[in-house]
């Protein structure tokens, strides 16, 4: 694996509660190479928000035990003192949210709290911000920014809101963006709109991008590379072209049967993953899915319920990684899953 | 905003009037007679009946509360018996418009009597107001911000006991040891800002006001720690904490700025119920102040005192509510006036 730009190694996150610890992050590795977009996607509850919170530091000074590695850069930010995290953020990581309404303040104009993004780091006039604001809302196609500027977050459109966001996460050039959920609360003209300019951006800024959701239609249009997680954990690791053509895990499968197939374009009928995604606080033995997996029997002597299969790369792809006991997920995806999902690929790879 | 002000000040000078013609009605309902009281102990049956007819008192309420009208608006002559006024012109008083009546129990006209009462309830009330203000916010931010220490549990503990103790016994305490024993401030006397210039003025406040503020800190303490804490697990603090801001500003700019609504309405709430307060607090001191002014009409059966505070105080709710609608707009962008 080359030199990572930002290289997850073994994130913990967990939180105690009077039921217990709620493990909502345990044991996560991935990377991610400069100017690429990772999308990380897997159901409600399973880590996605908390992980990347964490790259953030968004849980310094809670009660939130953090743990393993964060390098962006060579540097580790989980050794970082808060001031230097504090320091990092918004001006070299930054994030944005699903629901850009809440996460604005109701209070203050939307050009103050832009503003307020590039101020906190850059030693500038009230007034050199303020216009630094305005440029950024231009850029991220609001018309007649400077007018705007000064309305407040209940005056704008979703998408307009959610453009004022990215617009306050851009606004300091950061080497990495990321973006959980940030069309989940806009309807589906705006989404696609959001996504564009996000890809824009993108490639103006040269920023790498974490994008989170539960869309994996959003993640085939957008990311290079794809992180499949469960109950806090990856679960498959891949290039975007390999998770969707040859993916490796029953829980992506799951999926990527319970959505409209995002290659082909036919009218197969949607299977979803039986089961409830499992406690955080008492999560399964063995393999996290195995409850829900429809082909733990294939592996021998009940390992799945037992022992947590490593993430690996299974096939012929070094980069492409899975965590599950079976030895030939390859033949089970061809002959048992594609035909279910988009019975014209079968045999084509 | 400032047509909106017009219409709300308006609505409470008609608010206020019909608060003056409650007063008339709820004071003849009741079985008293106020001519006895004016007139004193050793009045035989005729004099009382001569004094009810020299202050008026003989008169239907609702012609009493039309004079009282007239003087408002006019301005009036006292006694109200215009016989008595023509064969005596050296007990007439004048009185002029905004006249709020005679009193005649303490010989004086109600705009005399207020106008030197006021503004040493008013000092007390505003000094007050600064101190459990400031006081509140700022403990109830350092509680928020060691929730579940030592340091939390102290301070909204201490500003309970504070409140559970009544305000007379909180203030002879402070006389006794503050003043008089440990020498700390002067014994509290009142000093108009012309007697003793501002600072003077501040230090003859400082434990009254204090008493009075103890009455209303732990309210405020309380109030400004959880809409503090349950503002900094809103979604705006974390975008707040992701720009990278410091503690200081996400909790004075951010959280605090999301709590400023339920304190201004707290604020214009306990305006109302401050009068309350004072007249504890003022007896102590033995500072006279309106506190003194009402307690006295009301044992003495003093109408035109009594009136003249109702439209004093209620001018004061009224102002404060408005104040505070408008204040809600200032605040929150959302609100929208009208
Ligand atoms: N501060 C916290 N204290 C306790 N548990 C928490 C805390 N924050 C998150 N969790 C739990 O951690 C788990 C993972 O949450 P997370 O928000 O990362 O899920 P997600 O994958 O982003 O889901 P979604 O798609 O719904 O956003 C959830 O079960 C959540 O309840
Ligand atoms: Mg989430």
């Amino acid at each position: 694996m080359s030199e990572a730009f930002l290289s997850i190694r073994d994130l913990k996150v967990h939180f105690p509660t009077t039921d217990g610890i709620v493990k909502a992050t345990d044991g996560l590795s991935y990377d991610l190479e400069k100017g690429k977009t990772l999308g990380i996607v897997g159901e409600s509850g399973s880590g996605k928000s908390v992980s990347s919170s964490a790259i953030m530091g968004l849980y310094r000074g809670t009660n939130a035990q953090v743990s393993g590695q964060i390098i962006l850069e060579g540097s580790d930010l989980l050794t970082l003192t808060d001031s230097e995290m504090r320091d990092m953020r918004g001006k070299d990581v930054s994030m944005i949210f699903q629901d850009p309404l809440s996460a604005m303040h109701p209070y203050y104009t939307v050009g103050n709290q832009i503003a307020e993004a590039y101020k906190v780091h850059n030693d500038v006039s009230k007034k050199a911000a303020r216009s630094r604001a305005i440029e950024m809302l231009d850029r991220v196609g609001i018309p007649q920014p400077d007018r705007r500027v000064d309305d407040y977050p209940h005056q704008f459109s979703g998408g307009m809101r959610q453009r004022a966001m990215i617009a306050m996460g851009l606004i300091n050039d950061p080497k990495l963006l990321i973006a959980d959920e940030p069309t989940t609360a806009l309807d589906v003209t705006v989404q696609a709109q959001i996504l564009d300019l996000l890809q824009d951006l993108q490639r103006d800024f040269e920023a790498a991008v974490i994008i989170i959701t539960h869309d994996l239609g959003v993640v085939a249009e957008m990311a290079d590379d794809v992180l499949v997680m469960y109950a806090g954990r990856a679960v498959e690791y891949g290039s975007n072209k390999e998770i969707f053509t040859q993916p490796q895990m029953p829980y992506t499968w799951g999926l990527l049967s319970s959505i409209p197939d995002v290659t082909g374009d036919t009218d197969v009928p949607l299977i979803p993953i039986p089961g409830n995604p499992p406690s955080l606080l008492n999560p399964p033995k063995g393999c996290a899915f195995h409850p829900r997996c429809p082909h733990r029997d294939k592996v021998p002597d009940g390992r799945c319920a037992t022992e947590l299969p490593e993430l690996l790369a299974q096939g012929s792809v070094p980069t492409h990684l899975s965590r599950c006991h079976l030895t030939d997920p390859d033949r089970v995806y061809e002959q048992e899953v594609l035909p279910m999902i988009a019975p014209d690929r079968v045999g084509e790879s | 905003m400032f047509a909106y002000a017009v219409r709300r000040l308006g609505i409470g000078a008609v608010l206020l009037l019909s608060l003056t013609l409650v007063t008339y009605f709820l004071f003849f309902a009741v079985p008293s007679d106020p001519a006895k009281q004016a007139c004193g102990k050793n009045c035989n049956e005729e004099q009382i009946e001569q004094t009810r007819v020299a202050l008026g008192y003989d008169k239907p309420w609702i012609a009493q509360w039309g004079d009282f009208m007239t003087g408002l608006v006019k301005g009036r002559d006292f006694p109200a018996d215009e016989e008595l006024r023509a064969n005596n012109p050296n007990i007439v008083t004048h009185c002029a418009a905004p006249c709020m009546g005679f009193s005649f129990v303490n010989q004086q006209t109600v705009n005399e009597i207020l106008s030197g009462a006021f503004p040493i309830s008013a000092s007390i009330a505003v000094v007050a107001l600064v101190f459990w203000v400031t006081g509140g916010v700022l403990f109830g931010i350092l509680a928020a911000m060691t929730k579940g220490s030592f340091l939390d549990r102290g301070l909204v503990g201490l500003t309970l006991i504070a409140y559970a103790f009544p305000s007379f016994f909180i203030g002879k305490f402070l006389i006794t040891y503050v003043s008089i024993k440990w020498g700390w401030v002067e014994y509290p006397a009142y000093l108009s800002i012309e007697e003793g210039g501002v600072s003077g003025w501040l230090s003859s406040l400082f434990l009254p006001a204090l008493t009075l503020a103890l009455l209303f800190l732990a309210g405020y303490v309380r109030i400004t720690r959880s809409y503090v804490l349950e503002s900094l697990s809103e979604d705006y603090i974390r975008t707040a904490k992701a720009k990278g801001l410091s503690q200081r500003t996400m909790i004075f700019k951010h959280a605090l700025r999301a709590a400023l609504t339920p304190l201004v309405t707290m604020i214009g709430l306990d305006f109302a119920g401050l009068l309350g307060g004072a007249i504890i607090t003022e007896n102590v001191f033995a500072y006279n102040g309106l506190g003194v002014v009402a307690l006295q009409s009301f044992t003495s059966d003093d109408l035109p005192t009594m009136v003249g505070l109702v439209i004093l105080i209620g001018s004061f709710v009224i102002l404060a509510n408005i104040i505070v609608d408008i204040l809600y707009a200032v605040i929150d962008p959302r609100v929208r006036l009208g």
